[in-house]
């Protein structure tokens, strides 16, 4: 193999007259590649080619279509259902969120504190959220004002049904720190 | 009719007992059968070409050294750990072998088929505490292990190689220890597995809440390092069945490969490292 490299070097600078090959070797200084160079490379190309669809076939496979869990999605009911300014807690228990409706908007709140992962209180006659576990304690819109949390509330994906119902998506965050609070999809005009 | 064996009479065995002579052929008729040459294909003979051939062309000896060093054998020098850590792992692969005959990973069984491991089937609770302990034992001998072979500095070229297939044993001996523990299936193993495989969440690139990972398209949290740990978004019967396979398959084959490379290397680098 490396001879037959050797020998195609010079017929791919200049075709030049063969000093001393004869009969089959002269066809190779014709061609690019000689034939064992073709065969071998087809050959390399075709086994690394076939390794490297089926790594990519089984890294598919790794990822489920099905997955037999709760959906992460749900939903809220509609946006009339929430009274202007206040938190809804009606959601804590089952799927721990707070709904919260302002004039214009509407967001919902993941309702995991940010210090180890409790599920905070919502305290109206204090107007803020109290975790019972470290004491940290955030305003109505999660920001953190009080207590070891290192970072305000997450909300997540809301957006509208097409039957006009609130839908939730709790696999989607909308983090403050990342200045993601503003961005559609991480409150619902209404 | 001169092939016909002779029937040797009373007397004559009688004889051949007595003098010892018939054990003697028995014993020749064992060792120079095809069986006993193929299985043992030199004698005892101490002389340097035979102990090569002991142990060359053996295929369980041949990664030792042919020779060791006296200082190797000292105890105060290599405080055995290396070998003390392999002992515990065979010990971790017969136990563990055996707890698969009972064991099965699904959701709704695998921890009664822990409990019943333990108060029914016979010497069960043995095997699982045997396995459980030595794993327990393989981790601490294997921290010490490195912690000795650092001491002696014996990390140093040209053993630095065996120094990182070490190190990487090391990270598959704490996998091994991390997968099992979901096996039993309680609360304890899926809220610590809970906790370790949040911490894939963080993977840079490849973890949804991990740095750079916006620069990777398709990454969310159905799609990332911890979901492929998992086989799905929460610790469920999917991920207890992936962490049977990767402790039971996956991570024993290949911390297999790198211990017999990693023996090899003792033996190409010049053995165990002596005292200076």
């Amino acid at each position: 193999m490396s001879e037959a490299k050797e020998e195609t070097k010079p017929a791919s600078d200049k075709p030049k007259p063969p000093a001393k090959a004869k009969g089959k070797k002269d066809e190779a200084k014709d061609t690019l590649w000689s034939r064992r160079d073709f065969f071998s490379l087809a050959g390399w190309a075709s086994f690394t080619a076939s390794l490297g669809l089926s790594s990519l076939y089984f890294l598919r496979l790794l990822f489920p279509r099905v997955l037999f869990e709760p959906s992460p999605k749900f939903k809220a009911g509609n946006p009339e259902d929430y009274t202007v300014g206040e938190v809804s807690s009606k959601w804590v228990a089952d799927q721990r969120v707070w709904i919260i409706r302002e004039r214009e908007q509407l967001y919902a709140i993941l309702a995991r504190c940010t210090h180890l992962g409790c599920t905070p209180l919502w305290l109206k006659t204090e107007n803020k959220y109290k975790c019972p576990c470290h004491g940290s304690g955030f305003t109505m819109e999660g920001i953190n004002f009080e207590g070891p949390a290192p970072r305000p509330l997450e909300r997540l994906k809301v957006e509208l049904a097409p039957d006009g119902q609130i839908l939730i998506d709790k696999s989607k965050k909308f983090l403050f720190e990342r200045g993601e609070w503003g961005k559609p999809g991480s409150f619902l005009r209404v | 009719m001169a092939n016909k064996p002779k029937i040797p009479n009373i007397a004559e065995i009688m004889e051949s007992i007595k003098s010892g002579k018939i054990f003697n052929d028995i014993a020749k008729k064992f060792t120079e059968s095809q069986i006993w040459t193929s299985s043992f294909r030199h004698g005892y003979a101490d002389t340097p070409r035979n102990r090569v051939l002991q142990i060359a062309s053996n295929v369980w000896l041949h990664l030792h050294p042919v020779k060791i060093h006296r200082h190797a054998l000292r105890i105060k020098f290599t405080w055995c750990m290396g070998g003390i850590t392999f002992l515990l792992f065979l010990s971790t692969v017969v136990t563990g072998v055996i707890l698969m005959f009972y064991y099965r990973p699904v959701g709704e069984y695998a921890y009664f088929d822990m409990k019943y491991l333990q108060y029914d089937v016979p010497f069960g609770m043995l095997m699982r505490n045997m396995h459980r302990w030595a794993a327990h034992a393989m981790v601490i001998t294997v921290w010490l292990h490195m912690f000795r072979v650092f001491l002696t500095g014996s990390y140093k070229p040209p053993r630095e190689f065996n120094w990182v297939i070490g190190v990487f044993l090391v990270t598959f001996t704490l996998l091994l220890s991390f997968t099992g523990y979901l096996l039993p299936w309680d609360q304890l193993s899926m809220w610590a597995v809970t906790v370790g495989t949040n911490m894939a969440r963080g993977t840079p690139f490849l973890g949804h809440e991990g740095p750079f990972q916006e620069y990777v398209p398709l990454i969310s949290p159905r799609y990332d390092m911890r979901s492929v740990l998992l086989g799905g978004s929460l610790v469920g019967p999917p991920a207890l069945l992936r962490f049977y396979v990767l402790h039971c398959i996956f991570i024993p084959l290949v911390a297999g490969a790198l211990m017999i490379v990693h023996f090899w290397r003792i033996r190409k680098d010049g053995g165990i490292s002596g005292p200076l």
